[in-house]
């Protein structure tokens, strides 16, 4: 990889991607974990549906019904909102690069960034 | 069985699940789907979905450790995701109108090439080619350490891998698989990378390639909360605990072994499929 930016060698830029990825996940681990917790206790003892297919309530189904409910702290919408922020790191990870290669003022891995980015924010928001 | 006791058990086999993938290489998310469809009898829409979630954990989590070797190509890995990332949601949309046992049919039969494909040696490293008009004018030509100081090699048929890509972020999308066999061979054969090049890059576009699938999954309501939890969990662990236990010599008896597990849950599934009973 050529450098990116004047300041960071190769390898800094990354190892700070690297880190990003790893914080994402351990942050979403833990809030899924948290979550986990919370459903547990709450519907431990139900009997799970999985073997039919219902599909997820919409709440639960777009970013921001998934955002609101996470204010209500329930297990489910707390896990989902771990599931969430687990989805956004490579979103991130693709975001960072457009700006590295900005600053690079390489304008076409800087375009070719921005397609990746432009069919994961799609495929988020109104994509299937 | 409640909720709670399904939830161990689900956890449990996703820790198995992530260690042996670790350890073989062939990923954890592979045996996952089989795993809960078979034993547990969960719908195929809600296992594809949680299994890439675990793809995804595991991509992101190993990205520091590949990084370290430096070998990864930033260029060819951001290029080939145009085409990885539309095939996701392509083949995601197509998993939304397929009859569920075509797409167990299609997962049994993904699964046996990669078996086959895990019991094979390493490839061949193809040398050093000449320069290639379209890699050059896309300036994808780079260089990776050894031993003996930077290596530079060429990227060759640039058209050629960008399809096999499509076509491997639309297997991704409709099987919930991180397709990381099918992206080494587009980068191997067709485009002629160097072997550690190719499969450092591939872990980079795995998690991308699988986030564009997860996001219709999410939206199409068959990301389930309580069953994504224990599988991310367990994934996570126990891929983590696999990196740990075996970093260097992965073991040829170990992966001849995963393999036929992985056979016999493919012919599982093929013959759940062709009975319709997934």
């Amino acid at each position: 990889m050529a450098r990116l930016f004047p300041i960071w060698s190769d390898e800094q830029v990354e190892t700070i991607i690297a880190r990003l990825l790893q914080t994402g996940v351990l942050v979403a681990a833990a809030i899924v974990t948290l979550g986990g917790i919370v459903f547990l206790i709450r519907h431990g003892l139900s009997s799970p549906h999985y073997s039919v297919f219902t599909g997820e309530p919409s709440g639960l189904r777009s970013v921001s019904g998934i955002l609101t409910g996470t204010l209500t702290l329930q297990g489910r919408y707390l896990i989902q909102f771990g599931l969430f922020i687990l989805l956004a790191t490579p979103v991130a990870r693709v975001a960072f690069a457009v700006v590295a290669f900005a600053f690079e003022r390489d304008r076409l891995y800087m375009g070719v960034s921005l397609i990746v980015l432009a069919v994961l924010v799609y495929s988020l928001t109104w994509g299937g | 069985m409640n909720i709670f006791e399904m939830a161990l058990l689900v956890w449990l086999g996703s820790l198995m699940a992530g260690f042996l993938g670790a350890l073989t290489g062939l990923g954890g998310g592979i045996i996952i789907t089989p795993l809960l469809t078979l034993a547990f009898g969960v719908d195929i829409r809600y296992a594809i979905g949680a299994t890439l979630i675990s793809v995804i954990a595991t991509s992101s989590g190993a990205a520091a450790a590949y990084v370290k070797e430096g070998f990864s190509n930033i260029r060819i890995g951001m290029f080939l995701e145009i085409a990885t990332t539309i095939g996701a949601v392509t083949g995601a949309s197509i998993a939304a109108r397929l009859p569920t046992s075509w797409i167990a049919i299609m997962f049994g039969l993904v699964l046996i090439y990669s078996a086959y494909a895990s019991t094979r040696p390493s490839l061949l490293d193809s040398g050093n080619q000449g320069p290639d008009r379209i890699a050059t004018l896309l300036r994808m030509d780079s260089s990776f350490p050894t031993p003996s100081g930077p290596r530079s090699y060429h990227v060759r048929a640039v058209p050629a891998g960008f399809s096999l890509m499509f076509v491997a972020g639309a297997v991704s999308g409709l099987l919930g698989i991180g397709s990381g066999a099918l992206k080494v061979i587009a980068m191997d054969r067709a485009m002629r990378l160097p072997f550690k090049v190719s499969t450092t890059t591939s872990n980079f576009m795995i998690g991308v390639t699988a986030a564009a699938s997860a996001g219709v999954y999410l939206r199409r309501g068959y990301l389930d909360p309580g069953l994504a939890m224990p599988v991310m969990l367990g994934v996570l662990l126990g891929s983590f605990l696999g990196a740990r236990v075996l970093t260097e010599a992965k073991s040829q008896k170990l992966r001849f072994l995963f393999g036929i597990v992985v056979a016999v849950m493919a012919m599982e599934m093929i013959y759940h499929g062709l009975t319709g009973r997934l």
